[in-house]
């Protein structure tokens, strides 16, 4: 690699290693989604069951790259300039975070609209809200869940070129506690609310940033966790309130 | 025969639901399905919408045996369910709701479905743009009929269309199933108030304890000494 790129060509550079992101992340989402959870889907309807499965093949993933890459922090070669545009306060305004705050936004309306609009999308929803009347709607569902892990996946994929790119770190566990916050931000906003997720992750970032400045940065996980467990306690459908168990009369 | 069911045995678990049910329905019928709870009404219709699978026995639609067809398939052969409980998308608008039920249905234009559907169902034109979940439950049923009927299916089966709800809005739901068959769909209705079910339909079925007890045209079993007693609260004796 030649260095940090700028104009046209990082904008290409940029383009291309989303997309090998996304068809690797893609990819092992399809996968997964046939070893370890449509066979239990045929078997229970027990949501704790794929919780469960989620939890083992995220640690087979892990250690799958354990033995390959060592448990080391390894660097991720820097693509761009980070160059200082300006200063709000104290804090800088870098490139590389009006990236990343851009490429956030812009995944998140497209991601809901294609959910909100989108035939797959009102299938996706459906299936969400129950999967029963979806096949009475004439929805194969199976395809649905697959279509809907694949979509995650192309969004992990980007996610994770946003975070090597800002960090500049990778690690075999690396995406392990993303994992756990990423749902603790779609708990905090309310589950299978979209917006509410997107609201949710915005909220742990300024609340875990701004605890960490109040009690220290080591703090910080230990803040993210609290706000869950005290989300689940006091408002268990989240900010926005869950679609999914809202009225099944 | 529109649907023909042949010694159909389902078993949930180790318990068998239906112990070779058997039963059909013409083209332009309505037939009721009348029983006690728990004597596999549901059952019969979730297992003809291919929701729960099939211990032994046959069903055809059309002269095409589906018994294995995948569920979402079958909406598209020209069946389609009301379930009980009505299974509307609470997450979703009433136009939503609509959408979803031509959702196997090449996408071409949709109008006329919708206009079909809100000249059957003026008040649902009133509330296109509400949220599924905050429907009324006599709004939800009509909802949950004009969506089955988007999916232009030759059989619609209904499960208990007038549970919950209010006396009034029950004589409309049974007055809109009525101008439903009259535009050319065949019903299949599955009903705890066995008055209607029976003085609206052509032909009815008892079915006790997963079998079929009884099959007669309706008048006469509304005039049977034994189902007047057993599902219309009448005394025989009296």
């Amino acid at each position: 690699m030649k260095g940090p790129q700028t104009g046209i060509v990082l904008i290409g550079v940029l383009l291309l290693c989303a997309l090998a992101a996304m068809g690797a992340s893609a990819t092992t989402a399809f996968l997964l989604e046939r070893v370890a959870y449509r066979p239990l889907r045929r078997r229970t309807t027990s949501r704790l069951a794929a919780l469960i499965s989620a939890i083992g093949a995220s640690f087979f993933i892990q250690e799958v790259f354990a033995l390959r890459y060592g448990r080391d922090i390894l660097p991720f070669p820097r693509i761009m300039n980070k160059t200082v545009l300006f200063h709000i306060g104290s804090g800088e305004v870098r490139t590389d975070k009006v990236l990343v705050v851009l490429a956030a936004i812009v995944m998140m309306i497209l991601l809901d609209r294609f959910v909100g609009t989108s035939r797959l999308g009102r299938g996706i929803r459906a299936t969400a809200q129950d999967p029963e009347m979806a096949v009475l709607m004439g929805v194969n569902i199976d395809r649905v869940i697959v279509l809907t892990f694949i979509l995650g996946g192309l969004m992990a994929g980007v996610a994770a070129l946003l975070f090597g790119t800002f960090f500049e770190v990778t690690q075999y566990n690396i995406g392990f506690l993303l994992g756990i916050k990423a749902f603790t931000a779609a708990v905090l906003g309310g589950i299978g609310n979209l917006r509410g997720a997107l609201i949710g992750g915005f909220a742990l970032g300024l609340i875990e940033s701004y605890g960490a400045s109040i009690f220290g940065a080591q703090w910080k996980d230990v803040i993210a966790f609290v706000v869950l467990v005290l989300v689940l306690l006091v408002r268990p459908t989240g900010l926005l309130g869950e679609q999914l168990a809202r009225s099944r009369i | 025969m529109l649907l023909e069911v042949e010694d159909l045995h389902v078993h949930y678990g180790k318990v068998e639901a239906l112990k070779g049910v058997s039963l059909a329905v013409a083209e332009g019928e309505i037939v009721s399905l009348i029983g006690a709870n728990g004597a596999g009404k549901t059952t019969v219709l979730r297992t003809i919408s291919g929701l729960r699978r099939v211990t032994s026995g046959r069903i055809r639609f059309k002269d095409r045996d589906i018994t294995h067809l995948p569920g979402h398939r079958r909406v598209g052969a020209g069946l389609c369910q009301v379930p009980e409980g009505r299974g509307i998308f609470p997450g979703m608008s009433v136009m939503e709701n609509l959408e979803m039920g031509a959702y196997g249905r090449s996408s071409r234009s949709l109008a006329d479905d919708f206009e079909r559907a809100f000249a059957l169902f003026p008040l649902l034109s009133e509330r296109r743009k509400q949220q599924g979940g905050t429907l009324s439950g006599g709004e939800q049923q009509m909802l949950a009929i004009a969506r089955a009927l988007m999916a232009r299916p030759q059989l619609v089966m209904m499960d208990e269309p007038s549970m919950g709800l209010a006396p009034l809005m029950v004589n409309q739901i049974f007055d809109i199933i009525a101008a439903i068959h009259e535009q050319g769909t065949t019903v299949l209705l599955v009903e705890q108030n066995a008055a209607q079910a029976l003085t609206r339909a052509d032909r009815a079925y008892v079915l006790e304890t997963g079998k079929v007890a009884k099959t007669s045209d309706a008048a006469t079993l509304l005039a049977d000494d034994s189902v007047r007693a057993a599902y219309l609260g009448v005394d025989s004796t009296g």
